[in-house]
């Protein structure tokens, strides 16, 4: 820490080109740091990635850092074959139903009840709005085993329509929290106005707090969808049949050598895509984080 | 995902003022549309499971006998069980620490720092990766193999430069003459003058061991005032005369010659040729002995073990603190942010140094945030599943395992025990209410 340099950075401005070049030399060894870390950080992903352009046989016997020296060993062919895989494909599909229900579901229902904690009036709303948040505090694992014997009496386990509705239910406390809050930022005097013309509340939802709320909506799907799309144990209870890329992913797990040709590929695959929507949409992502975590 | 250190809201002043007792039930009927669907879900997808969990914990496997707290007790009796605790209890202690401290020095040394953008980023990127996926990343990155695990694979080449593997793994003496093992050094039993060639035969040399630019062994001319030999592996295909260079015999290269005097002093050392000779020279009258060094049979690195028993903890827990270090890193730089710049410059002003003024004023307004992560990572940690579940191999999950793996094995592994299993579930829950109300209340209390 005796490293950081904490000079007033409005001063930088007056500085004269020669100070400032003294103190970006000052922090040489800070930034030096800063590279390493941050390289270091990325080497686990760059390694899988690289992994999964291997053969079994060249990564057993060198391992990903090979392709240094011997780039010709890359290949496309683990890719191929993956997508050849009825496991795995038919796997992909069921993530991607799994995350986009999981995702939508939510948020319809969340975006209703933040409103009507918001901005409808009703008894006891309060009490009812800190119990809805408190259940945030209930381990999914509380949910597990009943509800596998509900499904079962129903006849829905192993069913993509099982796990949305799962993940809609624990998705909601956190949902109805972000949305409420946003939607209470809303401008009175809109919605008083829209009152005013005779607009219903369905109608001043639809075409004002939800283009309005529009910034939080996008918070949430982001991290819904990468919650459902990167669950494993909830999948591993209601899909032993009906398997997203993960269970698929863990299920070859135990012939890890044997299987590494299919065992990296796909998880880059699993990976990538959450990485694809987290880069593309970083600001939503940060927002929400900050807004679940510091208030 | 960590909803853990959300909190209830004073109630807000949104809704107009009823007017007339008509339209209130209109309203309330309003509303109750909108909130049927939550309440749908909420009740039956957590309410209701929840009750049933905790009243099926007290009763047997099968479900028909009441227990009391047995399920309870064996949480804390059986062995695999018991280690989860403990395990948990290990989670517990050392890693929201830990995460909250690097995000704090990730936090403050990327302030000034212009490009830290891309630093946060690449720290901040296993954040949007599934635990599982970053999971199975890293299982590949702890292979034991050197050749397949990149950590290994780091740690041999930083050994190989400081600590030179030997030549040979094992090796034993071809005739009498000569004594000791391989770790201790293999020494003539008897000493020689300077003049004297010496024959150093070597069997047990598995062939693959051999070096590639091994060639035909020759045993040198003597050299008066110094000590010749040669190193070679006295094995002939169909038989040979043990102690004699013979054809088809190679010497062995590389292999560390040591001089000692007579007592066992060392006085020189040197390494053979690729015909096995060596040579000593200009060596001062008197009787020496002469060995092969415990050098050249160091043993080559195998690799730590990082998925074995006894680190399997440690090693699923480093990899843990790489996806979570961007988010405490995230949400304390936030929190720096919100430091006013005008209280910083107050302290510098008044002659502070910069570590009083990070330990008197930006550690206690920063004090929240850093309260906020260690909460959010104890309840995620109570809960922590998909991580060791995808670094263990199944051989060391039981070593390995925390409470809710012990609970998905329990409940919907082999055994299937469902009333252990929902009372392994009532535990985490207990472990986790204590905390979150606790942060309910300070955050009460803050506002």
């Amino acid at each position: 820490m005796a490293t950081v340099d904490v000079a007033e950075p409005v001063r930088v401005s007056r500085e004269g080109t020669g100070s400032r070049i003294l103190r970006w030399v000052g922090k040489t060894p800070l930034h030096l740091l800063l590279v390493i870390v941050g390289l270091l950080w990325l080497v686990p992903t760059i390694g899988i990635f690289l992994t999964s352009l291997l053969s079994a046989e060249a990564y057993l016997e060198g391992g990903w850092w090979q392709v240094v020296s011997e780039p010709s060993k890359l290949t496309f062919e683990n890719y191929s074959a993956i997508f050849d895989n009825e496991t795995i494909t038919s796997s992909l599909v069921t993530t991607i139903w799994i995350a986009v229900g999981g995702t939508l579901l939510p948020i319809v229902v969340g975006a209703l009840a933040g409103y009507a904690f918001a901005w409808l009036e009703f008894p006891a709303r309060d009490w009812l709005f800190v119990i809805v948040i408190a259940l945030l505090v209930v381990p999914l694992q509380m949910a597990l085993i009943p509800m596998f014997k509900l499904y079962e009496t129903f006849g829905i386990n192993d069913t993509v329509f099982a796990l949305i509705l799962f993940h809609t239910a624990f998705g909601l406390p956190f949902a109805i929290f972000l949305l409420r809050n946003f939607f209470i930022g809303i401008p009175k005097d809109l919605l008083e106005a829209a009152r005013i013309d005779g607009a219903s509340e369905i109608r001043i939802f639809v075409r004002l707090i939800l283009p309005l709320g529009l910034p939080a909506i996008a918070s949430l799907a982001i991290f819904q969808f990468l919650w459902t799309w990167n669950d494993l144990l909830v999948a591993l209870v209601f899909g032993r049949d009906t398997q997203p890329l993960t269970v698929a992913i863990y299920r070859q797990l135990a012939q890890f050598g044997a299987n590494i040709e299919i065992i990296a590929p796909a998880t880059f695959v699993s990976l990538v895509i959450p990485l694809v929507v987290f880069f593309a949409f970083q600001r939503y992502f940060v927002q929400g984080l900050l807004a679940g975590s510091v208030k | 995902m960590s909803g853990a250190s959300i909190t209830a809201e004073p109630p807000a002043q949104g809704a107009p003022p009823p007017t007339g007792k008509t339209r209130d039930w209109k309203g309330y009927a309003v509303a109750l549309g909108f909130l049927a669907p939550t309440l749908f879900f909420l009740g039956l997808w957590i309410v209701y499971p929840a009750v049933n969990t905790f009243k099926r914990s007290f009763y047997s496997r099968s479900g028909d006998e009441f227990i009391w707290f047995d399920n309870y007790e064996q949480i804390f009796t059986s062995d695999v069980l018991l280690t989860a605790v403990k395990n948990n209890a290990i989670w517990v202690l050392v890693v929201p620490a830990l995460v909250t401290a690097i995000g704090l020095i990730f936090a403050v040394l990327t302030e000034r720092v212009s490009w830290s953008v891309a630093f946060k980023t690449a720290v901040f990127m296993p954040m949007a990766i599934s635990a599982f996926a970053a999971g199975v990343t890293w299982r590949i990155m702890y292979q034991q193999d050197p050749d397949q695990g990149a950590i290994n694979a780091a740690i041999a080449a930083v050994r190989d430069a400081v600590d030179p593997p030997g030549v040979l793994s094992d090796a034993a003496p071809s005739t009498d003459a000569i004594v000791g093992t391989p770790q201790g050094g293999l020494t003539l039993a008897e000493p020689v003058e300077p003049g004297s060639v010496v024959p150093l035969g070597l069997t047990r040399v598995s062939a693959d061991e051999v070096p590639e630019d091994a060639a035909q062994a020759v045993l040198p001319e003597a050299l008066s005032g110094g000590i010749t030999g040669a190193v070679w592996r006295d094995f002939k295909p169909g038989g040979g005369t043990p102690g004699e260079v013979e054809t088809e015999e190679v010497g062995l290269p590389g292999v560390t010659v040591e001089l000692k005097t007579a007592d066992g002093e060392s006085v020189d050392s040197t390494t053979s040729e690729a015909d096995g000779t060596f040579a000593f020279e200009d060596v001062e009258p008197g009787s020496y002995l002469v060995g092969i060094g415990s050098a050249t049979f160091a043993e080559p690195f195998n690799g730590v073990s990082w998925l074995g028993e006894r680190l399997i903890t440690p090693s699923i827990i480093i990899s843990y603190i790489w996806i979570w270090a961007g988010f405490a890193m995230v949400v304390i730089a936030a929190g720096l942010a919100a430091i006013p710049r005008d209280v910083l410059e107050a302290a510098r002003t008044d002659g502070a140094s910069e570590w009083q003024v990070f330990r008197r004023v930006t550690a206690p307004l920063l004090a929240p945030v850093l309260t906020v992560v260690f909460i959010t990572m104890l309840i995620n940690v109570l809960k922590v599943f998909d991580i060791v579940i995808s670094v263990a191999p199944g051989s060391v999950q039981d070593d390995a395992s925390v409470l809710a793996l012990a609970m998905w094995r329990t409940a919907f592994g082999g055994t299937s025990n469902l009333g252990l299993g929902s009372a392994i579930a009532v535990f985490i829950f207990v472990l986790v209410v204590p905390v979150l109300l606790l942060n309910i209340r300070r955050f009460r209390r803050e506002a």
